[in-house]
């Protein structure tokens, strides 16, 4: 039984808002978000009806954030806050993400990054997260817990 | 306290910490209006195949969904509306989203018609979940006029198939597009209401509401 799209948004849509964040800040994200949901609508039909849709969203988005962050890349004169002409009709801008954290999270090794955002945020299995970054399930669980540590010590400092 | 917490215990620290930072208060908020503009740009772009919006009626709510041809759906509440909508995703198409403009035609003529100041529906219908001779009974149906009832057995004739009386009645159980399409109007030969998929009750109302 192949279900409804508008449910795989209602059920993902929150998940993939918050990788989307993580590999791309908060305003990026929007449009990163619509880009993966627009891709995904337009394959969803020929999906196999068996597949893992949030890991099959979660890779769709990590595309369309690399692809966002290329386009940024290639074009360093555009301003750092891009001007948003759609005004009426973008959501409300979601406020800043825990600063300290993030900056722990970005400046983390790719592996270890990429382990924690696609396993907590995406709250993906680590089989899924182990395709997702090309390793092996035992390696993502490795990067996941080294990464732990790393977060780990940013938080016990503030608590304290 | 250990100073070495156990793993389990920071695991879940930093994943609730995670959530945290990179979710926000307005995400519910936000999660809707972003789901709405999915919506609008899958229709800009040609990519919504199916798309729906429920409505307040005196019979409760009312699923309605049209694919790009027209009118596709109209279903009742006791049909559970989740259950409707998985049914057009496998015999229609899975690209369905809830885009309530689509829809405005047909839900302001459903307004009119049960606030009494509509008696024909002008809107475009896609027949495409009756086939064969069930098909051709809807055809027929659309024919019958407001405040006016047939039975099922001068259906059956007029559809092609005097004998097929029953296949008219199970036509009319099955139509898709209720209401719109007025099966409430075939009543049995002998002068009762017969079955509905919308309830006994309300057939009974519609077909008062519409003498009166």
């Amino acid at each position: 039984m192949r279900r409804p799209f508008d449910e795989i948004v209602s059920e993902h849509g929150p998940a993939v808002m918050r990788v989307c964040r993580a590999l791309l800040g908060a305003f990026d994200a929007q449009d990163a978000w619509s880009e993966t949901f627009m891709a995904a609508l337009k394959a969803y039909p020929r999906l196999r009806e068996d597949s893992n849709v949030r890991g099959w969203l979660v890779t769709i988005a990590q595309r369309k954030a690399i692809d966002q962050l290329r386009t940024a890349a290639r074009a360093p004169a555009a301003s750092a806050e891009p001007e948003r002409i759609d005004g009426a009709q973008v959501a409300a801008a979601p406020a800043q993400p825990d600063r300290a954290l993030r900056r722990v999270l970005d400046a983390l090794p790719p592996m270890q990054r990429g382990a924690l955002i696609h396993r907590y945020l995406g709250d993906l299995p680590y089989a899924d997260v182990a395709l997702l970054l090309g390793c092996s399930e035992a390696a993502a669980r490795r990067s996941a817990s080294d990464g732990i540590a790393s977060l780990r010590k940013v938080i016990r400092k503030e608590d304290t | 306290m250990s100073t070495h917490a156990d793993p389990d215990k920071n695991e879940r620290a930093v994943a609730r910490r995670m959530l945290d930072a990179f979710s926000n208060d307005d995400d519910v908020a936000s999660a809707a209006a972003l789901h709405a503009q999915l919506a609008e740009r899958a229709e800009r772009e040609g990519l919504l195949d199916v798309a729906y919006r429920t409505i307040d009626s005196p019979f409760g709510a009312l699923l309605l969904a049209a694919s790009r041809a027209g009118l596709v759906r109209v279903a009742f509440a006791r049909e559970g509306h989740a259950a409707v909508l998985e049914r057009l995703a496998s015999e229609v198409s899975p690209r369905i989203l809830r885009a309530p403009q689509r829809l405005d035609a047909a839900a302001r003529q459903l307004d009119e018609y049960f606030a009494r100041r509509r008696k024909r529906f002008e809107l475009p219908l896609d027949l495409q979940l009756a086939r064969g001779f069930r098909r051709a009974v809807l055809v027929r149906l659309q024919r019958i006029a407001y405040g006016v009832t047939t039975s099922y057995a001068q259906l059956a004739r007029a559809a092609g198939k005097p004998a097929a009386v029953r296949a008219a009645g199970s036509a009319c159980s099955h139509n898709p597009l209720p209401l719109v399409v007025p099966c409430h109007r075939v009543v049995r030969s002998d002068g009762t209401f017969g079955e509905y998929l919308g309830g006994h009750e309300m057939k009974r109302a519609l077909l008062e509401m519409e003498r009166a």
